[in-house]
C-alpha cells in the first residue's frame, strides 16, 4: 500500500470552489435584477433546474455516483452563466435547451467534469445564437415597466411576446446606428443623446458589469482565480479599443464603454477564467486572456454578432492546449537554462 | 542583523499544531523492555553485525560495522544482552523485514569507555572517520551519513553553510526543544562542520514561529563568540526542505541534477550538529534521539529516546486516547502510518503522532481534476502536478518525466490544496516506482542480452580453438608414439594427490554451533541484500574506493533534495519504495 500522506488537507472542495463562484456572481445578478428587470431571477431558476436534471440524467447514464457529482456545483455555475448571457425575456425552452445542450454535449459527451475542451456555457450561447438568432437578440428595452408576473408569463409563453417590449443591446444599437448612418454618425454624440446609454456604457448594464467586476475582484482576493486572465483580457480590450478610439473617436466608442458593455466583465472574470477549458500556465493565461479580449473586440465591432465574448472564448479554448504546451514555466533550479 | 531573505514559490500553511508538545521540557524515556536496533539506519550500505546472540554489550558498543564509505556504524543503545540477530518489521510503509540486533537491557545503562577527542588536533579525514564510526547521520529524516557531506567541492569555493532548524512540518517540535535546551552544544557542533568545510558564512535558519529557539541559539552563538547568523525565516511549509531553506537564505536554487556543494552550499540539521558534538567532545556515539510524541494523546511531549525502543512503549508514555488507531512516523505532511505499533524508533524517527479520525478526518472521495491550478501554485518546485497526475494515471511515464516528476520532493503541498481531493503524491510515488521497475527490467534484459552475446562469442571462439586443436592433435599424433615409453614411467607418480581436503573440514567443525549461527546471520544478510537489490538496482556492494567516492557524491547530491525535518522522505532504506531514485535521470 502506498502511504497516504499528507494526512492533513486544506478545507476545500470542488463544491466550495463552485459555490464561491456563484457567490461572486451575486452583485452582478442583484444589479441585473434591480436595473434591468427581475426576469433574470426566473431564468436563473429555469437554467438551474434544467442543468441539474440534465446532469443527473447523464451521471446515471454514465454510472457515476449521483450525490457526489450533483453536489459539486459545476452544473449550477454553467447554468448561471447561461442565464446571465441569454436575453432575460427569452422563452424558457430556449434557456433550457441551451443548458441541456451545454451539460449533455459540451460537458458529458466530452467526459464530464474537468474534461470539456470548451466552456459549456459559451457552447450553449454559440449554438443558440446561430440557431435562434432572432430570439437571442431580443433584449428588454431599458426602463421597461412590467410587473414580475408578466415577465415570467412572457418567459413561460403564457403571454404574447410583444416586440415593443424588446430592443437592442447598447452594443447592438451602436453598431446598427453606425451601419445605418454610414459614416455620418458621431459616436460621442450618439452615446450622449440616446436613451439606451447611461453614464459610461449601456444604461443599467454598466452597473451590472460593475457588479461582475466587484465579484471578480473578490474571486481574485479569495485566490480562486489568478490575476493573469482578467488583466490580460481587460488590457487587450482597452488597448485595441483605445487605439481605434484615438484614431477616430467619431467612429469608435471609447475603451470604458467597451469594458462595461456586453459580456466583457463577465467574460474577463468568470468565463475566460474557467480553468478546465482555459490555459493553466502563467504565461499561457496571459496569452489566453489577451487573445480572448482582442477577439471579443474584433467580433463585436467588426463581426455580425452583437457581442463577441462567447466566440472569442471558444476560439481561445481551441488554442489552449497548444499555448499551455509552449509556455511551460521553468522549474525550480532550472531558470537560467530555460 | 539585517538579513536579506529570498522567497521560494508555492508552499502551504497547514495548522502547525506545535504548541501542544512544547509546554513541557524534554524528558528521558525510561529503558524499554527490549530494544530492536535495525542495522540499516542510514542511506548506503547495511552495516555488518559484529555481535551474536548471548553477547553482553555495553551502552555505545559497536554492534554494526559500517559497510563501505557511505554507511554509518550502529551501536548498542544501552547495556544488556544480545537476544538475537534476526529479521524484524521495519518502520517503513512497505512493512518489510530487515536485520536487527535485539537487546535485553540489564537496567544498568553502563557506558563503554568514552574518549573525548580534540578534533582541532586531528586531520579532517580522521574527524570524518570518527563521525562515521559514531553513527552520525542526518537526523532531519534523510539519515544520510554526515561524514559523507563534510568534504567541500574541489572546484567551487564553499560559500554558505546552512543549518536547518526550520522544522516546518506541523506537530513536530523536537528540533525546537533541542535548540531551546541544548543550544550551546548545537552551536559547538556547527563549529565542527564549519571547521571542516571552511565556508564564508554560517546561516542558521529557524522558522519565525519558534522565537524561543531562535533566542536561545542567538544567545549561544554570542556566548561562544561565533559569527553565525541566526535567521528567522517566514513560517511556510516546506521551508525546512533543504532546497527551500537554501533558497530562502541564499537565493540559490539547487536543481535536482546538482549537488548543493556545486553551488557552494551545504546544509545540516541542528540535531545532526548536536550529535556530531556529542560524538567528538564526549565520545558518545548516536544511541538516542529526540522524538516528539503528540497527536491524539493526553500529554504530548518531547522525549530523549533510545534507538530501538518499540514505538508502542514510547507512545504509552504520552498516554494515547483509547480511540487511537495508528501511529504516524514523521509529520502529517510526509509521514506514514507504521505497519505495526511495535516497530522500533530509528535514527530517522523525529515524531510519532497518535492517529485518529478527529485529528485526521478520512479523506473525501476523489473527484476529477478541474485543472484549477491550485496544485501548481502550491508546488515549491514549480512543477505542474496536474499534468504529472494526468500522465501518471494514463501510465504514460515518459511524459511524467518530461514534466520533471523526479524533481518532485513528495512534500504533499499539491495534495494539500487540491479541491478535488486527488492524492497527487500517491500517483507520483506510483509513477516513480513504476519507472524504476521498468528501468530495472530493462537493465536485466540488457544484461541477459550481453550474457547471450558473450556466450555466442565464446562458443565461436571455442569452435575455432577446437579446429585448431584438431589440427595440432594430428600433428602431435606422430610425436606421440615416440613419447610412449616416457609416459609409462610418469604414470607411477599419480597416487599422491587428494589428501589435503579432510584437514580443512576439521577446521570448520571446531565450533559447529557458532558456525551454524553465523550461517543463519549470513543467510539473513544475504536475504536482506537480495531484497535490497531486488528493490533498488544498485550494485554498490563491491566497489573500488574511487567508485565509492563517486557513489557518495551522488548520494550527497540526492540527499540535498530531501526535506530535512521529517522522517518519511528517506525511510529506513532497505526497502523498495525508498523515494530516492538510483536512476534519477538527472543524476
Ligand atoms: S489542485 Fe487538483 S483539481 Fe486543481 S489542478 Fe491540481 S490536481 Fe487538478
Ligand atoms: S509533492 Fe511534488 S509535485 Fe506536489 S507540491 Fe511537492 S514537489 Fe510539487
Amino acid at each position: 500500500m502506498l502511504p497516504p500522506a499528507p494526512f492533513l488537507l486544506k478545507d476545500t472542495s470542488v463544491s466550495q470552489v463552485m459555490i464561491q463562484v456563484c457567490v461572486a456572481l451575486i452583485p452582478g445578478i442583484a444589479a441585473y435584477a434591480w436595473l434591468v428587470g427581475p426576469a433574470i431571477l426566473a431564468q436563473l431558476v429555469i437554467a438551474t433546474l434544467a442543468a441539474l436534471a440534465a446532469e443527473a440524467a447523464m451521471l446515471s447514464l454514465r454510472g457515476k455516483p449521483l450525490g457526489l457529482f450533483l453536489s459539486d456545483g459545476s452544473a449550477i455555475v454553467t447554468a448561471w452563466l447561461i442565464a446571465l448571457t441569454f436575453p432575460p425575456l427569452a422563452p424558457w425552452w430556449l434557456v433550457a435547451t441551451g443548458t441541456v445542450f451545454a451539460i449533455v454535449v459540451a460537458k458529458h459527451l466530452y467526459g464530464g467534469l474537468g474534461q470539456n475542451p470548451f466552456n459549456p456555457a459559451m457552447v450553449a450561447f454559440a449554438v443558440c445564437i446561430v440557431s435562434f438568432p432572432a430570439l437571442m437578440s431580443q433584449w428588454p428595452s431599458i426602463g421597461l415597466e412590467l410587473p414580475f408576473v408578466d415577465q415570467v408569463n412572457i418567459i413561460l409563453g403564457l403571454a404574447p411576446r410583444v416586440d415593443a417590449l424588446t430592443g437592442a443591446t447598447p452594443l447592438d444599437a451602436l453598431k446598427t446606428a453606425l451601419k445605418l448612418g454610414d459614416g455620418s454618425i458621431d459616436v460621442v454624440r450618439l452615446l450622449a443623446d440616446q436613451d439606451v446609454y447611461g453614464n459610461f456604457a449601456g444604461r443599467g448594464w454598466e452597473w451590472v458589469a460593475a457588479g461582475y467586476l466587484l465579484g471578480g475582484l473578490w474571486l481574485w482576493h479569495r485566490q480562486l482565480i489568478t490575476w493573469h486572465i482578467p488583466v490580460a483580457f481587460v488590457g487587450a480590450l482597452v488597448a485595441i479599443s483605445g487605439a481605434l478610439w484615438l484614431f477616430n473617436p467619431a467612429q469608435f466608442a471609447n475603451p470604458l464603454f467597451h469594458l462595461f458593455s456586453g459580456g466583457a466583465m463577465l467574460g474577463a472574470f468568470f468565463i475566460a477564467t474557467d480553468p478546465v477549458s482555459g490555459c493553466t500556465t502563467p504565461r499561457g493565461k496571459l496569452i489566453f486572456g489577451a487573445g480572448a479580449g482582442l477577439l471579443a473586440y474584433i467580433i463585436r465591432v467588426f463581426g455580425g454578432y452583437p457581442d463577441g465574448v462567447a466566440f472569442a472564448v471558444l476560439l481561445m479554448n481551441l488554442c489552449a492546449p497548444l499555448i499551455d504546451l509552449l509556455t511551460q514555466p521553468p522549474i525550480f533550479g532550472m531558470k537560467d537554462k530555460a | 542583523m539585517l538579513f536579506n531573505l529570498f522567497k521560494f514559490k508555492g508552499g502551504v500553511k497547514p495548522p502547525t499544531n506545535k504548541t501542544q508538545s512544547t509546554t513541557l521540557p524534554i524528558a528521558a524515556a525510561p529503558l524499554p523492555s527490549r530494544l530492536v536496533v535495525p542495522l540499516h539506519q542510514s542511506i548506503g550500505g547495511t552495516p555488518r553485525p559484529v555481535v551474536e546472540a548471548g553477547d553482553r554489550v555495553l551502552k555505545g558498543q559497536l554492534i554494526g560495522q559500517a559497510d563501505g564509505w557511505i554507511s554509518a556504524a550502529v551501536h548498542a543503545p544501552t547495556s544488556g544482552t544480545v537476544v538475537e540477530v534476526a529479521m524484524h518489521v521495519q518502520p517503513h510503509p512497505s512493512g518489510l523485514d530487515a536485520l536487527c540486533v535485539v537487546i535485553a537491557p540489564d537496567g544498568k545503562d553502563e557506558w563503554i569507555a568514552r574518549t573525548p577527542l580534540d578534533y582541532a588536533a586531528l586531520t579532517p579525514e580522521a574527524v570524518r572517520e570518527h563521525l562515521q564510526q559514531s553513527g552520525v547521520v542526518g537526523l532531519g529524516g534523510a539519515v544520510f551519513p554526515t561524514h559523507g557531506k563534510l568534504t567541500a567541492s574541489k572546484t567551487v569555493p564553499m560559500e554558505e553553510l546552512i543549518i536547518n532548524g526550520a522544522e516546518c512540518e506541523p506537530f513536530i517540535t523536537c528540533d525546537d526543544l533541542l535548540m531551546r535546551e541544548r543550544a550551546e552544544e548545537v552551536v559547538r557542533g556547527i563549529g565542527i562542520f564549519r571547521d571542516l568545510l571552511q565556508p564564508k558564512k554560517v546561516l542558521i535558519g529557524i522558522e519565525d514561529n519558534k522565537p524561543e529557539a531562535a533566542a536561545a541559539m542567538r544567545a549561544a552563538v554570542e556566548t561562544l563568540g561565533e559569527d553565525f547568523a541566526v535567521v528567522q525565516v517566514p513560517t511556510l511549509y516546506p521551508a525546512g526542505g533543504a532546497k527551500q531553506l537554501i533558497r530562502v537564505l541564499t537565493g540559490k536554487e539547487v536543481p535536482a541534477s546538482k549537488r548543493s556543494t556545486d553551488l557552494g552550499v551545504q546544509c545540516f540539521n541542528v540535531a545532526t550538529a548536536y550529535t556530531a558534538w556529542r560524538a567528538i567532545a564526549h565520545g558518545e556515539p548516536v544511541v538516542s534521539r529526540l522524538v516528539t510524541v503528540t497527536g491524539n494523546v493526553h500529554h504530548p511531549r518531547n522525549y530523549e529516546v533510545l534507538i530501538g525502543t518499540p514505538m508502542d512503549e514510547l507512545l504509552k508514555l504520552a498516554q494515547p486516547h483509547p480511540d487511537t488507531d495508528g501511529i504516524i512516523m514523521g509529520g502529517p505532511m510526509m509521514g506514514f502510518l507504521v505497519p505495526q505499533a511495535s516497530v522500533p524508533v530509528v535514527k530517522a524517527t523525529n515524531c510519532l503522532i497518535a492517529h485518529d479520525d478527529r485529528l485526521f478526518p478520512p479523506k473525501a472521495p476523489e473527484m476529477p481534476c478541474i485543472r484549477c491550478g491550485a496544485c501548481a501554485q502550491a508546488c515549491p518546485h514549480e512543477l505542474q502536478p496536474f499534468e504529472m497526475y494526468w500522465f501518471s494515471r494514463a501510465k504514460n511515464f515518459g511524459k511524467t518525466q518530461e514534466y520533471a516528476i523526479f524533481d518532485c520532493i513528495e512534500c504533499g503541498c499539491c495534495s494539500f490544496v487540491c479541491p478535488s481531493r486527488i492524492p497527487l503524491v500517491q500517483y507520483f510515488r506510483f509513477a516513480k516506482s513504476e519507472i524504476w521497475a521498468r528501468e530495472r527490467e530493462k537493465n536485466a534484459a540488457d544484461q541477459a542480452k550481453s550474457r547471450f552475446e558473450f556466450k555466442q562469442l565464446r562458443e565461436e571462439r571455442e569452435k575455432a580453438e577446437k579446429a585448431e586443436k584438431l589440427a595440432k592433435a594430428a600433428a602431435a599424433q606422430a610425436a606421440k608414439k615416440a613419447a610412449e615409453a616416457a609416459a609409462a614411467a610418469a604414470a607411477e607418480a599419480q597416487p599422491a594427490a587428494g589428501e589435503a581436503a579432510p584437514a580443512s573440514q576439521a577446521v570448520a567443525a571446531v565450533d559447529p554451533e557458532k558456525a551454524a549461527k553465523r550461517a543463519t546471520i549470513e543467510a539473513a544478510m544475504a536475504r536482506a541484500k537480495a531484497q535490497r537489490e531486488a528493490a533498488q538496482p544498485k550494485n554498490t556492494d563491491h566497489l573500488t574506493p574511487g567508485q565509492q567516492k563517486e557513489v557518495a557524491e551522488i548520494e550527497a547530491r540526492r540527499s540535498g533534495s530531501r526535506i530535512e525535518d521529517r522522517g518519511s522522505s528517506e525511510p529506513a532504506p532497505a526497502e523498495p519504495a525508498a523515494p530516492t531514485s538510483p536512476l534519477d535521470p538527472n543524476n
